[in-house]
């Protein structure tokens, strides 16, 4: 675990090491966190790291307090971020509902175990896909990045960050226990090859500042505290200028641009990555470390004269459907493997209306899919 | 000692903190001791001089977290029991801003109990207010860790059975810098002990000592908002005056004033100790 600066170098790193690379790449300066297996490294190697470059790491007494401690460092003004597992991610949920509705940038990183409950604790799993988008109570929009290798824990770690100050939102960072402890080598780009984006913050007269008012965007400029700015935050339903309101000429635009900002920018925030699927006929829609799984078996298919494609899902929320429909349209059968009961390939298939045959390969155990399991089935498809 | 205002300087302080043209009415009874609080933490704040950018006033949920709504600072009005945490955030990323809690008792110490410890043991540069009235007011007067033994409440109906916190001595314990009791019969007195906890450097809690009329007051026969007062100026001994008092002399009171005054090593000058250990570190390692 060292210090050094290690920008530009080829490095051998496991996926919880890429995501503290990426999110001080993006420019986190604040972390407070709950040790919990399997994403306590994230937290061991902040506490190296951030002090060292002039930020804090902070260690709270439990997972409801690190989700406070980010939002309230974010407004004032850092880039901040916590990290957990499934037992911790559901105590933060609370108040991840209040990031969403104040409108605070942060990122949360959950990365995956067997559940419910204390579950499996080293043990892979992907059951947290429906709890990162309705975990929390009430309506409203979230952004849910998957991870499949530990380049990706750098590079998405970074977009998360990226879409959480460009969007005023909180973005979790679905990770698991695979990618997490992978050892792979990954050339950590400098820091001039790496686009970081910034909150946009009030430029008029104080007076002027109007905190949560709607825009061509619908992301206001964002104040943070001690700035001059100042204004009042509340998870209660508000106006535009912050304070408590019951008016529904008032709730109902409110929660209505909140969701607004996502769903106008979806092509923006979507993102996947393809293989061989450009004259597929069998289509594997894969996320996480079973991406990388399925990715081999949908080459060794290929070898067997299976035209079989793979679709990589990295934003799992918003569900990226206006990007697998014309797939849905175009393959005589789709495949999802995935490690819970079924939680995306259900989201396939209500996406799908009858489209094409949606079939499911679903393991429980705490272990991986191999790529042999994948083949297996695409070669009875 | 005592600092009087006169009736225009009163109303230039509310000019000058109060959000008086975008939220009043405020959602206090009639009485509430919460009116008073919110003037002794404005003179207060007023006293020490700062800017009102450079405060910062968190709360929780209860009728004492809605406080911040109606002053002019930035305000921070987080989920139930969480305050301390959002406020550990704001201080650290940004430790030049003077943060202040505003908490209820079940709020700080309940739900917000672990929180609560944890600020205090960690000695952040923070002021703690709660408001003590040993009562869930706001969700129509529920038990809290506060209500006295043998009181009744709507989770009580057949007299509480459960012994309460002392607030103040949990948090002397915890191991807060600074920590003091008031009440809200004692105005001037409260303007200065919570005027002292923001100057304190470290984690001080204030302690006060407030009444619900409308939901613990009526329901156990205590009279009204005038009555509690009364019992507060009736029960309440300095701690001077205390450590002169016998334990019979003293049953049934409670001491108002500094209990504990001590200088702790403050976790973001402690963290910046951190930050240069670090960096050598770095430095060592290129």
């Amino acid at each position: 675990m060292s210090v050094a600066n290690i920008s530009g170098k080829q490095v051998l790193l496991q996926g919880n090491e890429a995501v503290v690379e990426g999110a001080l790449a993006a420019g986190c300066t604040f972390f407070a966190g709950y040790p919990i297996t399997p994403a306590t490294e994230i937290s061991e190697v902040m506490s190296v790291k951030l002090p060292a470059m002039g930020g804090t790491f902070i260690q709270m007494e439990d997972e409801i307090a690190s989700m406070g401690a980010i939002i309230g460092a974010s407004l004032a003004g850092a880039k901040s971020m916590t990290a957990t597992s499934g037992p911790g991610f559901s105590l933060m949920q609370e108040n991840l509902g209040f990031a969403c509705v104040a409108e605070v940038p942060c990122v949360v990183v959950n990365v995956m175990r067997g559940g419910p409950s204390t579950g499996l604790p080293t043990n892979v799993a992907q059951g947290d896909v429906m709890q990162a988008r309705w975990g929390t109570h009430g309506d409203h929009p979230i952004i849910v990045l998957a991870v499949s290798s530990t380049k990706d824990c750098f590079d998405i770690t970074v977009k998360a960050f990226n879409l959480a100050e460009k969007y005023r939102t909180p973005v979790i960072i679905l990770s698991d226990e695979v990618v997490a402890h992978t050892r792979e080598k990954i050339r950590i780009p400098h820091p001039e090859e790496i686009e970081v984006v910034d909150r946009i913050r009030p430029n008029m007269p104080p007076e002027w500042y109007i905190p949560y008012e709607d825009n061509s965007r619908g992301v206001p400029p964002m104040g943070i505290f001690g700035d001059g700015y100042r204004y009042h935050v509340t998870g209660l339903i508000h106006d535009v200028r912050g304070f408590p309101t019951q008016r529904a000429d008032e709730i109902v635009p409110f929660l209505t641009r909140i969701h607004r900002k996502i769903s106008q920018n979806f092509f923006d925030i979507l993102m996947v990555e393809t293989e061989l699927d450009e004259d597929a006929e069998i289509l594997v829609i894969a996320y996480g470390s079973v991406a990388r799984s399925a990715r081999r078996a949908v080459r060794e298919a290929r070898k067997r004269g299976v035209r079989a494609g793979l679709v990589q899902l990295i934003t799992l929320w918003p569900f990226p459907r206006q990007i697998l429909e014309p797939y849905l349209k175009r393959v005589k059968a789709v495949l999802v493997p995935e490690l819970n009961m079924g939680q995306v390939s259900r989201e396939v298939k209500r996406i799908n209306q009858g489209m094409t045959r949606v079939e499911t390969l679903n393991r429980i155990d705490g272990n991986l899919i191999t790529p042999e399991e994948i083949l297996t089935r695409l070669l009875k498809i | 000692m005592n600092v009087r205002h006169s009736m225009a300087e009163v109303t230039k302080l509310i000019h000058k903190y109060l959000r008086h043209d975008k939220k009043f009415p405020h959602v206090w009874c009639p009485g509430c001791g919460n009116g008073i609080l919110l003037g002794a933490l404005i003179r207060a704040i007023d006293r020490t001089g700062y800017e009102k950018d450079d405060i910062v006033l968190v709360s929780g949920i209860g009728c004492a977290g809605r406080l911040p709504v109606y002053v002019d600072f930035n305000t921070l009005h987080t989920t139930h029991g969480r305050a301390l945490t959002f406020a550990t955030g704001v201080k650290l990323a940004n430790p030049r801003l003077q943060v202040i809690v505003i908490m209820g008792d079940g709020d700080a110490t309940a739900i917000g109990g672990n929180h609560f410890i944890h600020a205090a043991r960690r000695n952040l540069n923070l002021t703690a207010i709660i408001v003590n009235n040993n009562i869930y007011g706001m969700t129509g007067g529920q038990y809290s860790p506060t209500t006295p033994y043998g009181a009744l409440a709507t989770t009580a109906v057949y007299r509480h059975i459960e012994q309460s916190f002392s607030i103040a001595e949990l948090a002397v314990t915890a191991g807060a810098s600074m920590v003091a009791r008031g009440t809200v019969y004692h105005a001037t007195m409260l303007d200065r002990l919570i005027e002292q906890a923001i100057r304190k450097r470290g984690f001080s809690v204030v302690e006060v000592i407030s009444h619900c009329h409308t939901q613990y007051g009526r329901r156990n026969k205590l009279g009204g908002a005038v009555d509690m007062l009364r019992w507060q100026k009736e029960n309440a001994v300095r701690v001077e005056k205390a450590a002169k008092m016998s334990e019979e002399e003293l049953a049934g009171k409670f001491t108002i004033g500094v209990l504990v005054d001590r200088d702790l090593p403050i976790y973001t000058e402690e963290y910046r100790k951190i930050r240069e250990a670090a960096r050598s570190r770095m430095a060592a390692v290129k």
